[in-house]
């Protein structure tokens, strides 16, 4: 739409750069904070230009953690939390991509019986089915371990039925032609359906990372060791409650690393979304 | 040798009381380097045969056998056969060389050997420059022919193509339709060819079989099936504009039809309720007199080299083709036609059969 009317544009820009600031100015009191002294941050109010203690700040938390609430130094807990976001992320992909395969493309009994039971544990996600979970969970002997962390959050409903969409609109032809060439179910799979996929893939590598990384709960009921925390758990152990004093400028230095790697993912894989709309391949 | 032999084959969807048939018992033997061209109006059930012979569809009853081997059991891949389909079924994501390539190296073929074959048939079908571009980066007529270098390089005993030529723009269609047929004549390699578009069946067939609705009307030459087509639906199907199929009365050397009489060169096979076909490139421009018909034109329709003269006959409108250099008839105007006997067809009325 081409449009010139300049009132408009500067009420459309008005508009957008609000919205930025609403948006972007937590982020940037969150980098001020993680800055300052303990001091500073606890002036009210508190000042918004930077301080220079931006290099102790960080490499106290990475390090050597708080001094308060919770002691565990951040870098163990950044390595923890990307085990999971990236185990529950390919991990889920795998399964749900193999599901979705057997779904489309084979006629077993009950196959739309099976189809449903998985869709409908859409209706369930980790809140509300968490207590058998973490029975199941314990009595395997799995708390406080990536296994435990992950495993319950592996299998996907969504991922299965977005595979399954694209699988059916993979032209029946393509298959036939396969089948003719002398590709077996596997090779299909391999050779054919794998890289057709790969924009899928990647997409829901960034949903199911930034859904690994952020996870809160389960990892809360499950990690009591300082050693198992995430570092989502790590910032909620260094808030204390009570007479004590919580370090916020080390809690914001945490919140600043949390934030790091689901953005860098997201920036990152930008690029193949814009790719796979770009030249869709069909 | 027959390098395809279809014998009684039946096709049935779903079981039991609820199963629809859709082919009913069909028969071909096609000899070894023949172009065969399964021609029919949509919904005859052509692609299913064909899918029958490739393996892709199961075949309900009868028999297949490609080069004298009984194949209803044995799997697409071990037929010895390479298909071409009417959307490509490319494989999007692989250059033009790898989609060629793709069937030979599940094979085990050597790499070396792969080449040699792909260049071969990229030489043959002027692809040679296009080998590393992905099939999105071709037109529609280079795409068709990387599924014909695809099924080439396999160097199988049976070609099947599935309306190949559909997706293509006219002109395109007319070309493409002379490399098949010379593709044809220098690989020899028997042929079934799948088309809705009669001209494409009469320019490509060494044989043609005519389906409707899941049987065979005709299985014959494109001028066998032209000349003496055996069914009303043959005759109508083939031949543009179509055979004018007169249901009427014959009577010794006259056809009645709506209370019209006729006269006929030569004596009708039999008499009593017959189907007179004649086509409109036969009916040919009189002076008048003896045995001449005389029909009333409804509308006339100019195409530059002839003339399309539809003239009122009872129910039906009888088609005539003239030559474009005579003069103009006038509608509501009668016109002088006449019937050579050599070109009259005569069917059943009630089985619709050749009769003569």
């Amino acid at each position: 739409m081409v449009e010139r009317r300049p009132l408009l544009t500067v009420v459309t820009h008005v508009v957008m750069l609000f919205g930025i600031l609403i948006v972007a100015f937590p982020l940037y009191i969150t980098f001020v904070a993680s800055t300052l002294t303990m001091e500073q941050v606890l002036e009210v109010p508190m000042r918004l230009l930077p301080g220079d203690q931006l290099w102790n700040n960080y490499t106290q938390v990475l390090g050597a953690g708080s001094t308060r609430g919770s002691t565990a130094p951040v870098a163990p807990m950044m390595f923890n939390s990307m085990v999971m976001a990236l185990v529950i992320a390919i991990g889920k992909i795998a399964i749900s991509i193999i599901s979705a395969f057997a779904i489309v493309y084979f006629r077993f009994p009950l196959r739309h019986f099976f189809f449903w039971m998985i869709f409908i544990t859409l209706m369930l996600p980790v809140e509300v089915r968490i207590i058998p979970t973490f029975k199941v969970v314990a009595d395997l002997g799995m708390l406080d371990s990536y296994a435990g962390l992950t495993l319950p959050l592996i299998a996907s409903a969504t991922a299965t039925f977005l595979f399954r969409q694209f699988f059916m609109t993979v032209p029946d032809e393509l298959l036939e032609a396969a089948r003719i060439d002398g590709a077996g179910p596997m090779r299909f799979f391999i050779d054919v359906l794998l890289p057709l996929s790969r924009t899928s893939i990647a997409a829901l590598f960034v949903i199911q990372f930034i859904y690994g990384w952020n996870q809160y709960l389960w990892p809360l009921l499950i990690t009591n060791q300082e050693s198992m925390y995430t570092v989502v758990i790590g910032i909620k152990r260094m808030i204390v409650g009570g007479d004590a004093l919580t370090e916020w400028h080390l809690v914001m230095a945490t919140a600043m690393l949390a934030m790091l790697p689901p953005a860098l993912v997201v920036l990152l894989m930008q690029r193949w979304f814009v790719k796979g709309l770009v030249d869709t391949e069909k | 040798m027959s390098a395809i032999a279809i014998r009684n084959i039946v096709k049935r969807y779903g079981r039991g009381a609820t199963a629809v048939q859709v082919i009913h018992g069909v028969s071909a033997e096609i000899q070894s380097g023949e172009f065969v061209v399964i021609v029919g109006p949509s919904g005859c059930g052509k692609s299913t045969l064909l899918r029958m012979v490739a393996g892709l569809e199961e075949i309900s009853g009868g028999e297949i056998a490609i080069a004298d081997q009984v194949v209803n059991d044995i799997e697409p891949a071990d037929r010895d056969i390479a298909m071409v389909f009417q959307n490509y079924a490319l494989y999007p994501h692989m250059s033009v060389f790898d989609n060629m390539a793709y069937g030979l190296k599940i094979r085990k073929v050597p790499a070396e050997e792969i080449r040699q074959r792909v260049d071969k048939a990229a030489g043959i079908l002027e692809l040679q420059p296009y080998l590393k571009r992905r099939p999105r980066e071709l037109s529609g007529g280079q795409r068709q022919r990387v599924a014909m270098g695809r099924a080439i390089v396999r160097q199988p005993a049976v070609f099947l193509f599935d309306e190949p030529l559909s997706n293509l723009d006219a002109k395109l269609r007319a070309q493409t339709r002379l490399e098949i047929q010379k593709l044809h004549r220098e690989l020899g390699i028997t042929s079934l060819f799948v088309t809705h578009d009669q001209v494409e069946a009469m320019t490509l067939a060494q044989r043609m079989i005519v389906l409707n609705a899941g049987r065979m009307e005709q299985f014959g030459t494109p001028e066998e099936v032209y000349q003496r087509p055996a069914t009303t639906f043959v005759a109508g199907f083939i031949g543009s504009p179509p055979m004018n199929l007169l249901h009427g009365r014959a009577e010794g050397a006259s056809f009645t039809i709506a209370g019209q009489r006729l006269p006929l060169p030569q004596s009708a096979p039999r008499d009593g309720e017959l189907i007179l076909g004649l086509r409109p490139e036969h009916a040919l421009w009189a002076d008048g007199g003896e045995g001449t018909w005389e029909l009333q034109v409804e509308v006339v329709e100019t195409l530059g080299a002839e003339r399309l003269v539809y003239c009122r006959l009872g129910e039906t409108l009888f088609t005539a083709r003239i030559d474009g250099t005579l003069p103009r008839p006038q509608a509501g105007q009668r016109v002088p036609l006449r019937v050579p006997a050599e070109r009259l067809h005569w069917f059943d009325a009630q089985t619709q059969a050749r009769v003569a």
